[in-house]
């Protein structure tokens, strides 16, 4: 593991005390953060953890509303990221956001050409630019066009342009996202150069052996507050997971004696389900009656398998068998049809139909199954969408109105009303309680044990480690795109789970 | 004598019948035609009649069809050029932009004929341009009117082409000089049809409910015999009998309304003629053989044709042209 | 209910119609007289009817196609094909009623092809329908060989002049099938799963719909009922006119789905506004040409008047003029329109 020997270098960029707030959701609270001179700093967090809006923040493109950002010291409020850029903050991002039918040395220069007497002179542009790129150990023609070259080489040229523009402080937003493992190393060999140079660098990936790999200090967020700021030689994998997944985690067995083993019928089964680059083939059983926890981490394969599952993704091997009968599953209709409901991650882009009444969001599933013929009529409707507003305590003026106007948490309980609504066999909730306040969130954790008690099975995703414990009586945790490890009895635990999650971390790019 | 003398004789002969004087003067001359494309029934009959006339006369006509675009116009043109065929004609499918392929073909010593619009463009860089005369077809039509009605009172209802249009602004030009000096005779609504026989149809029916169902109107003057070709429908649907109650004049001469002619329903039509290449052959004809350089603008003729001239024959004639 | 049906007749399209129609009559006064002659009613009103009727075919297929997202820009060069076959048929002998079957067909054929570009190769439906916008006047040019095709064939003349229960018959055509296609969305889930699928595809695709069968069906429709169109159009003029049939007439069904409230980002839909507006647009059109004016004013008040209904049935308006909470609620508005 590559650590730093020192954290000497002053801090070039700080934040103090950052709150943000959209509408009624509050993404960070008084978060904390500073990079150094010649330190390359992780940022980690969940899916929602407030690691995107810190960024936006202290590039500019969002303002703070509570608490002041700092450059060399000195307070700035930057008005937009072109700002942040002329004083010296530079951001590369996933997406090489560059122009892939121009020059490597138009790219690199590009709106900040030098220019004699008002013209830009290529020869001149040209040489310049192999100098610049020589110093990040790349020999290329900067003549070609840059989309002719690897992502990789794409990537290195729009830091070494950020570089250029900015100098100070370099931002990598998931630059390793879509790199193989030879790019990777190539990439790191980069950040190395420019760090010796003193520059401050901030780096946010959910690959932790990356993190491990390149970093001095990781500073971890969890539901928009920091949890922590650490050296990396200092701490563990498994204390990063920990401090990732349950800053508040007792990290002992939780007492609800509900993990003593499925007594029901298998009521689905996977058998070697798999699609290759998504999710390796796993196999698994669920019981009537039973709660089985996904954990793992961002990118681990965990929504990907609960795709599959559903057949949002076609599957490329495996079987799937409900109630012991084998069964086609190659599209969500034929999830629905087999009895299946899926709640997903994302619930404004896969889950409600924002201009629809509440009422047709309730109904929209039973009346997909029933097909286009059986309509359900104005009565039937009302009295489905009473019954489970009701049962699951939505509280909406009427049901008539749209339900984009209700909060994040009723709508996720008007998406589970729906699929209650088809009285399902099956249920597979993707991070039920995301983005939602604390007290929706413990409804839902209730709700979720009832429909254990009512015979249900579930799958339920999710990152809060405390939650998934409560309520699981088995746990499968994935990680690199992989089942690894089923848990249960005594092994339903967060200090067991965090470990599956941290072990042999070797590598998931 | 020698069978030789005995052809020459013949030929010489045939050359005095012939109306023109070197009859078969340009058998197996190459002629490049770029034509604009096949928009109307009328630009169909003008390629066909085109045809028609080459093959008559012997000539190896090089067809070239531009959809509706110059670019492959000038590229049609270049192509000629570099073939070296005898002379080019084109239907210019715009106005602007002819002047270097002109003078490409003229350095090529090739002479260019249009037909049936102008360019702007210097008059030196072709040879001749073949075109109707828009204002003059109005006037037909007006003479033909004022001349039928007399001193009788004439409400007129105009259904105009489509608003801008050249032949919209010089037909309606043309009919109104025609009436100018007979106040009985006069237009009281005009609208635009846009040269389609439904919109004809629609604004006409228009015209009768605003003119008290249509017993104030004496005649519609349509800008091309589409529209009227609507109107009549409109006339017959509003219980008026079309070529009777009211007079039905109109321009283009398309083979169907001859047959409304036929059936008393259409009262006099003006030809644009779809030859233009005829009097294009007869002007290359004379230049090629003779030098004769001929007049810049070549007016075609404006027949006027009424029910009095065979219309089922004319209608026999036409159908066969790809109108 | 009642309250309900309160909002209902205060919306800004009735205000529309009625406004044109009372401009109708100020320009001329004999706008509203309606006659029997010859077994049928005849006036100008009639005239606004029969002259929409068109448009408003097109605007019930557009107003299912724009509520799913998406829109058909071939329709009136569907038109011209399903005019021009049918012309082409009867005048080579076939029996009239194949043509008009043959001429149906080929229209639902259209709507199909434009339904499986839009869904298996996933092309945005503008480009998608722009093809056969642009290849399928072209088709109904060498169907016609670039002629009027003329013909006496009684039946088809029927179904663009005739008349029924005094009528005239695309009128009635035209009414009947807004009023299956309204039935046939609201009485079954149609209509619920095109506005979810309009609303958002990817939902649709978790709730379990189908969205590549509903799809393909609503563009097959949208080209049915363009082929009607374009038999109308046909049988109205005697002939079939490859070149200027249907013309534009894509954009005036745009236009009145618009003016009926129909958004164009999908989701909620209203298949009687949509013809409602299609009324509008042709009201607005007789009464230009009985007006009198010049005709280099038509597009002129045209564009004048349309930006006026827009303005006026925009949410901002509706907001500054209703500062009472009941009339502005989309859900319940919409409820009465079924």
């Amino acid at each position: 593991m590559q650590t730093a020997t020192t954290d000497a270098g002053a801090p070039v960029l700080q934040a103090r005390g950052i709150g943000k707030v959209f509408g009624q959701h509050r993404a960070l609270d008084g978060v904390d953060f500073e990079a150094r001179a010649g330190e390359v700093h992780a940022l980690l967090g969940e899916n929602g953890a407030g690691k995107s809006t810190l960024i936006k923040i202290l590039t500019g493109a969002y303002q703070p509303d509570e608490g002041e950002v700092l450059l060399n010291g000195a307070p700035v409020a930057f008005r937009d990221p072109l700002q942040a850029q002329a004083q010296g903050i530079g951001t590369v991002y996933q997406e090489v956001n560059l122009l892939p039918n121009r020059s490597v040395a138009e790219n690199l220069f590009l709106g900040h050409q030098p220019t004699r007497f008002g013209l830009i002179r290529k020869s001149v542009i040209e040489a310049r630019a192999r100098e610049v790129l020589a110093t990040y150990g790349l020999e290329i023609d900067v003549r070609a066009e840059l989309g002719s070259y690897s992502v990789a080489i794409q990537q290195i040229v729009a830091i070494a342009r950020a570089v250029e523009l900015s100098g100070k402080v370099l931002v990598l937003d998931e630059p390793t996202a879509s790199l193989d493992r030879n790019e990777v190393q190539r990439m790191f060999d980069v950040v190395e150069r420019l760090k010796k140079r003193g520059l401050a660098i901030i780096f946010i990936t959910h690959f932790l052996d990356q993190v491990f790999a390149l970093s001095d200090r990781v500073t971890i967020l969890r539901n928009g507050r920091k949890v922590g700021t650490e050296r990396l030689q200092d701490v563990t994998a498994t204390d990063v997971v920990r401090m990732m997944l349950g800053k508040d985690l007792a990290f002992e067995h939780h007492p609800t004696g509900i993990n003593e083993g499925p007594t029901g019928p298998v009521r689905v089964e996977f058998n070697g389900l798999g699609k290759a680059g998504r999710v390796a083939p796993f196999s698994l059983k669920l019981h009537e009656g039973e709660v089985v926890g996904v954990a793992g981490l961002l990118g681990s394969g965990r929504t990907e398998m609960a795709r599959l599952m559903f057949g949002v993704d076609l599957p490329d091997s495996g079987q799937v068998s409900v109630d012991g009968k084998p069964t086609t599953i190659r599209n969500p209709a034929q999830a629905v049809a087999a009895g299946f409901g899926f709640c997903p991650e994302d619930r404004k882009l896969d889950g409600i139909f924002g201009d629809l009444s509440v009422r047709e969001n309730i109904i929209i599933a039973l009346q997909a199954k029933l097909g286009w013929f059986r309509a359900l009529n104005r009565d039937e409707q009302d009295e489905i969408a009473g019954q489970y507003a009701e049962a699951l305590d939505i509280r909406a003026a009427n049901h008539d109105m749209p339900v984009k106007l209700l909060s994040g948490g009723n709508q996720q309980k008007v998406i589970l009303a729906r699929w209650l609504a088809i009285d399902p066999s099956f249920l597979i909730l993707d991070e039920p309680t995301r983005g939602i306040d604390v007290g929706a969130h413990a409804e839902i954790v209730r709700t979720i044990n009832r429909l254990r008690e009512d015979g249900l099975a579930l799958l339920v995703i999710s990152s809060e480690l405390d939650e998934v414990v409560a309520y699981s009586n088995r746990i499968v945790v994935m990680r690199d795109r992989e089942l690894v490890a089923e848990l249960s009895g005594e092994d339903i635990a967060p200090a067991v789970i965090v470990k599956a999650i941290a072990e042999n971390n070797t590598g998931a790019a | 004598m020698s069978i030789i003398r005995k052809l020459a004789l013949a030929a010489g002969v045939g050359a005095l019948l012939s109306s023109a004087a070197w009859a078969d003067g340009l058998q197996g001359k190459v002629i490049g035609f770029s034509q604009i494309g096949s928009e109307s029934g009328w630009r169909a009959a003008e390629t066909s009649v085109t045809k028609q006339q080459a093959a008559d006369r012997g000539v190896d006509l090089k067809f070239a069809d531009a959809q509706q675009k110059q670019e492959n116009q000038i590229k049609a043109i270049r192509g000629f050029i570099a073939q070296g065929v005898d002379a080019i004609l084109v239907a210019p499918v715009v106005s602007t932009g002819w002047e270097e392929v002109l003078t490409e073909a003229q350095e090529a010593g090739i002479p260019v004929v249009l037909l049936d619009r102008g360019v702007d463009a210097p008059q030196e860089l072709y040879l001749t341009s073949v075109a109707s005369d828009q204002v003059k077809e109005g006037r037909v039509a007006g003479d033909w009117l004022v001349s039928t009605v007399g001193d009788k009172e004439c409400k007129v209802v105009e259904l105009q082409g489509t608003v801008g249009s050249s032949p919209a602004i010089n037909r309606k030009q043309g009919f109104e000089e025609a009436i100018a000096g007979h106040a009985n005779v006069t237009i009281i609504r005009s609208q635009t049809g846009d040269f389609t026989r439904s919109k004809g149809k629609e604004v006409m029916e228009g015209f009768l409910k605003a003119e008290g169902g249509g017993a104030g109107i004496c005649a519609v003057y349509a800008h091309n015999d589409d529209m009227a070709v609507g109107a009549i429908q409109a006339i017959k649907d509003a219980g008026l009998k079309p070529g009777t109650d009211i007079l039905v004049v109109s321009i283009d001469a398309v083979p169907d309304i001859f047959a409304a002619m036929v059936a008393g329903e259409a009262n006099a039509t003006v030809e644009l003629t779809p030859d233009m290449a005829g009097p294009a052959f007869d002007a290359l004809d004379a230049y090629l053989n003779g030098g004769t350089v001929p007049e810049k603008f070549i007016i075609t003729e404006s027949k006027l044709y009424t029910p009095a001239d065979d219309p089922q024959g004319e209608y026999d004639r036409r159908k066969g042209l790809g109108y | 209910m009642k309250l309900r049906n309160l909002s209902f007749a205060l919306r800004p399209q009735y205000a529309a119609l009625v406004a044109v129609l009372l401009i109708n009559w100020l320009l001329f006064p004999g706008f509203f007289n309606i006659t029997w002659q010859d077994g049928r009613l005849f006036g100008s009103v009639i005239d606004v009817l029969n002259r929409g009727a068109p448009v408003a075919i097109l605007a019930v297929g557009m107003t299912a196609v724009i509520a799913t997202k998406g829109v058909d820009l071939s329709v009136g060069a569907v038109m011209a094909i399903a005019g021009a076959v049918a012309a082409t048929m009867v005048t080579a002998g076939f029996p009239a009623l194949l043509a008009v079957a043959a001429a149906l067909a080929i229209g639902l054929a259209c709507g199909l092809w434009n339904g499986v570009l839009v869904t298996l190769l996933d092309m945005q439906p503008i480009i998608a329908t722009l093809v056969l916008m642009v290849a399928g006047r072209g088709l109904a040019q060498l169907v016609t060989e670039g002629s009027i095709v003329t013909f006496a064939d009684p039946v088809l003349i029927f179904i663009g002049t005739g008349s029924f229960l005094g009528l005239p018959t695309p009128v009635v055509i035209a009414l009947a099938l807004a009023v299956l296609a309204t039935l046939a969305v609201r009485r079954t889930a149609l209509g619920l799963m095109i506005e979810a699928v309009g609303v958002n595809r990817s939902a649709a695709r978790f709730a379990g719909i189908s969205s590549r069968v509903l799809l393909i069906v609503v563009y097959a429709f949208a080209g049915f009922c363009a082929a009607v169109a374009g038999l109308i159009v046909a049988g109205d003029i005697r002939g079939a006119d490859a070149n200027n049939a249907g013309l534009w007439l894509e954009l005036d069904a745009i236009l009145a789905v618009v003016i009926g409230g129909t958004s164009l980002l999908g989701g909620r839909f209203s298949i009687p506004m949509s013809v409602l507006g299609a009324m509008i647009i042709q009201a607005m059109n007789t009464g230009i040409l009985i007006s009198g004016f010049s005709p280099e004013f038509n597009l002129v008040v045209k564009s004048a008047v349309i930006i006026l209904i827009l303005v006026l049935q925009s949410p901002m308006a509706a907001r500054m003029v209703a500062r009472k909470p009941a009339a502005p609620e989309p859900a319940a508005a919409r409820r009465t329109a079924r």
